[in-house]
């Protein structure tokens, strides 16, 4: 673990954060259920932060194009769905599919970003952008049979919300539920969020892990040393792709509804900004400052929903939620490069 | 080799767009002149905004995203002249004389973010433009009503707080619009808009030809050099950025007159996509870009957006499914554009190191 100190946008961010829960309890709202909820936020939005970490750490940069991913996790659902697999099985089976066709599109998008080294952000933003309209005529066309998940005038084309509670809604979220006078601890979300943390852990103990790590640091010094440096980014992004999927899975089972058509197009920034909190630079970064990010950034947005409603205009949450977002994205392109060209 | 290169995509990629848009014309069933009159409202519509993205383009700082910025800088103008309820000539003057200075403002921060981030340029632009339109909503939805006095009361929502989704333009519309209109066939020509577009093209013409535009196209080609020359980079950026912005916030204003309607919330933010992939249908790159590719770009890239879903309902008994096919080639072709142009330059860079 690095030594870790507090940067500026971690004290903007934090201090804002304990206003909040000053304002929410001046409110007299109840903290503990903002608390509970807060945990499972984490787990919701968590592991779609990690995702970016393999990716961050080959040297390609932020994910832009995070909505491959989700994509392809969203495809795993919907198969699961289509042959009506519930529970346990059904959630599992989601995953398996997803990573099935995560390992597809991310080769793919691997490919192309190999082709654009140096500027994977730009035309991963780009990549992920085309692809949201094409997979609506999958979404459109494709011929699943499960009323439930079709349009219920025509029977053609998926619903744009489709609903899971007779399938894994909150599977997880519900999995060895701890409840401790008001607090309630989701054992089972974080356990699967913790494992998914040891795995990307290990992942970088192995040799594989230390030589994306490599890359990642100094990619001519790489190449001398006689690694392979496409075929270590092309893993890394694939591995990326694939925890993305899963992220989506989390994140729909907890949400409740497979949410499709063009709502991953924007998925991407608040999971940006969530690891550019935690203190990542756009370089080589830790699980822990994933981790962190997240609950920093989701507990804050969690809060504005109530205070906002308070001070009456609703739109107002969703407002600051993307100032925030685009806000710290900003800071971290413009303060990120300074650095590098005062090196 | 080289020569030979370039040559093919500047002419392959309106030739695909040429082909595409007559097929879909083909399937949609409309009409010549319905499609001729159409393509002419958007050639004057956005004619200028795309050509506020060829001069950032010329001096090496890629597709300007932001321009959205200057949109919305415009629409703010617009937004407070209406409150404070200035009509008519008096009016629109106003307008364009808070629009520019807040675009020359907002420009000449962008430029300065921007000479942070060399090399980084258009996602930071992409950024930026989404984190403006975080901040227009903040004013316009929450602020006005509650700091920003509001006079004029019809733009405002009945809650008393933030302005109406639409506003209607009324008191602007069709005041030059309609001027010098012909009438050939069924084909109606308002000559003096298409002028004013063409205006717009001379003068971002006549700037590359000046001693600036030298300067920008010297700083675009190697700027590592042309700062030797005695050029000052970051400072010529800088006013680039500022053109781009003015010129894109002049392009609102006639974009918007002439819908007539002002979607306040919505009407900014696709400027950016559907300007960028229409200087790049018309053979564009993101390393140049000429007059020529402004204007057949925004023909050939509009007529396939104009037909597109009437074709897709023909052919599919699906409007959506044109509708999927027009943001595809929006996006698409950006993306297309970027990886063939990224790619380009990093073979070169190899090659130049070997």
């Amino acid at each position: 673990m690095p030594s870790f100190s507090m940067k500026l946008p971690q004290i903007i961010i934090s201090t804002f954060l304990i206003l909040l829960i000053l304002l929410a309890y001046l409110l007299q709202m109840d903290l503990l259920v903002l608390f509970n909820e807060s945990l499972v936020k984490l787990v919701m939005n968590g592991v779609l932060v990690l995702s970016l970490i393999p990716m961050l750490n080959a040297g390609a940069g932020m994910n832009f194009g995070l909505p491959v991913g989700i994509v392809g996790g969203l495809i795993g659902m919907c198969i699961a769905v289509n042959y009506r697999m519930t529970g346990f099985y059904g959630f599992f089976m989601s995953l398996f599919f997803s990573l099935l066709i995560c390992i597809f599109l991310g080769w793919i998008y691997g490919l192309i970003l190999n082709l654009v080294k140096g500027r994977e952000e730009i035309a991963g933003t780009f990549i992920g952008f085309s692809f949201i309209p094409l997979m609506n005529y999958f979404w459109t066309l494709v011929p699943f049979t499960n009323r439930q998940m079709l349009y219920p005038i025509g029977g053609q084309g998926l619903r744009p919300k489709i609903n899971l509670e007779l399938y894994f809604y909150n599977i997880l979220d519900h999995l060895w539920l701890v409840k401790i006078g008001g607090i309630e601890i989701p054992l089972g979300l974080l356990a699967f969020f913790g494992l998914l943390c040891l795995f990307l852990y290990l992942f970088f103990r192995t040799k594989l892990g230390r030589a994306t790590a490599a890359v990642g640091e100094n990619e001519a010094f790489a190449r001398l040393s006689g690694l392979n440096v496409a075929n270590i980014r092309l893993l890394a992004i694939i591995l990326s792709t694939i925890i993305a999927g899963v992220g989506i899975c989390v994140y729909t089972q907890s949400y409740g509804f497979i949410q499709l058509y063009d709502e991953p197009l924007s998925m991407a920034y608040p999971a940006i900004s969530a690891i550019l909190i935690g203190g990542s630079t756009g370089k080589r970064t830790f699980i822990f400052e994933a981790v962190l990010g997240t609950y920093l950034l989701q507990t804050m947005y969690l809060l504005t929903v109530p205070i906002a409603n308070e001070i009456l205009v609703p739109e107002l949450t969703e407002i600051l939620r993307t100032f925030i977002t685009y806000s710290i994205i900003l800071y971290a392109l413009l303060i990120r490069d300074k650095r590098r060209s005062s090196r | 080799m080289k020569a030979n290169k370039l040559l093919h995509s500047e002419y392959i990629v309106p030739a695909l767009f040429l082909l595409l848009a007559y097929i879909a014309w083909q399937f949609s069933g409309f009409t010549g002149s319905f499609v001729g009159n159409q393509v002419l409202t958007r050639f004057i519509r956005d004619g200028i905004l795309v050509l506020s993205l060829i001069i950032p383009v010329v001096a090496g700082l890629g597709l300007n995203f932001a321009i959205t910025v200057g949109a919305m800088a415009m629409q703010t103008s617009l937004l407070l002249v209406i409150n404070y309820q200035a009509e008519g000539i008096r009016g629109i003057l106003l307008v364009i004389v808070i629009g520019v200075l807040l675009s020359v403002l907002l420009g000449f921060a962008i430029g300065h973010a921007l000479n942070r981030v060399k090399g980084k340029e258009m996602i930071t632009t992409i950024i930026i433009g989404f984190l403006g339109n975080s901040i227009y909503q903040l004013i316009f939805l929450v602020g006005f009503g509650t700091f920003i006095p509001v006079i004029n009361q019809e733009i405002i929502l009945s809650r008393g707080i933030g302005v109406r989704n639409t506003v209607d333009l009324g008191m602007y519309r069709n005041t030059i619009d309609k001027l010098w209109l012909l009438n050939l066939g069924g084909l109606e020509i308002p000559l003096f808009m298409i002028l004013l577009v063409l205006l717009f093209a001379g003068f971002v013409y006549y700037l590359l030809h000046t001693r600036l535009g030298q300067e920008i196209k010297a700083v675009g080609l190697d700027s590592g050099r042309s700062a030797l020359v005695g050029i000052n980079v970051d400072a010529l950026r800088v006013k680039v950025m500022i053109i781009s912005t003015v010129l894109a916030a002049l392009g609102q204003l006639i974009y918007l007159q002439n819908i007539g309607m002002f979607d306040v919330y919505t009407a900014h933010m696709n400027t950016g996509i559907i300007s960028c992939a229409a200087l790049l249908a018309g053979g564009a790159s993101i390393k140049s870009a000429r007059i020529r590719h402004a204007i057949i770009g925004v023909f050939l890239f509009h007529t396939l957006f104009i037909v597109s879903p009437q074709a897709g309902q023909n052919l599919f008994n699906n409007a959506a499914l044109g509708e999927y096919f027009r943001s595809f080639i929006a996006y698409g072709t950006i993306a297309f554009a970027l990886i063939i142009n990224i790619k380009n330059e990093n073979k070169q860079a190899k090659q130049g190191i070997s």
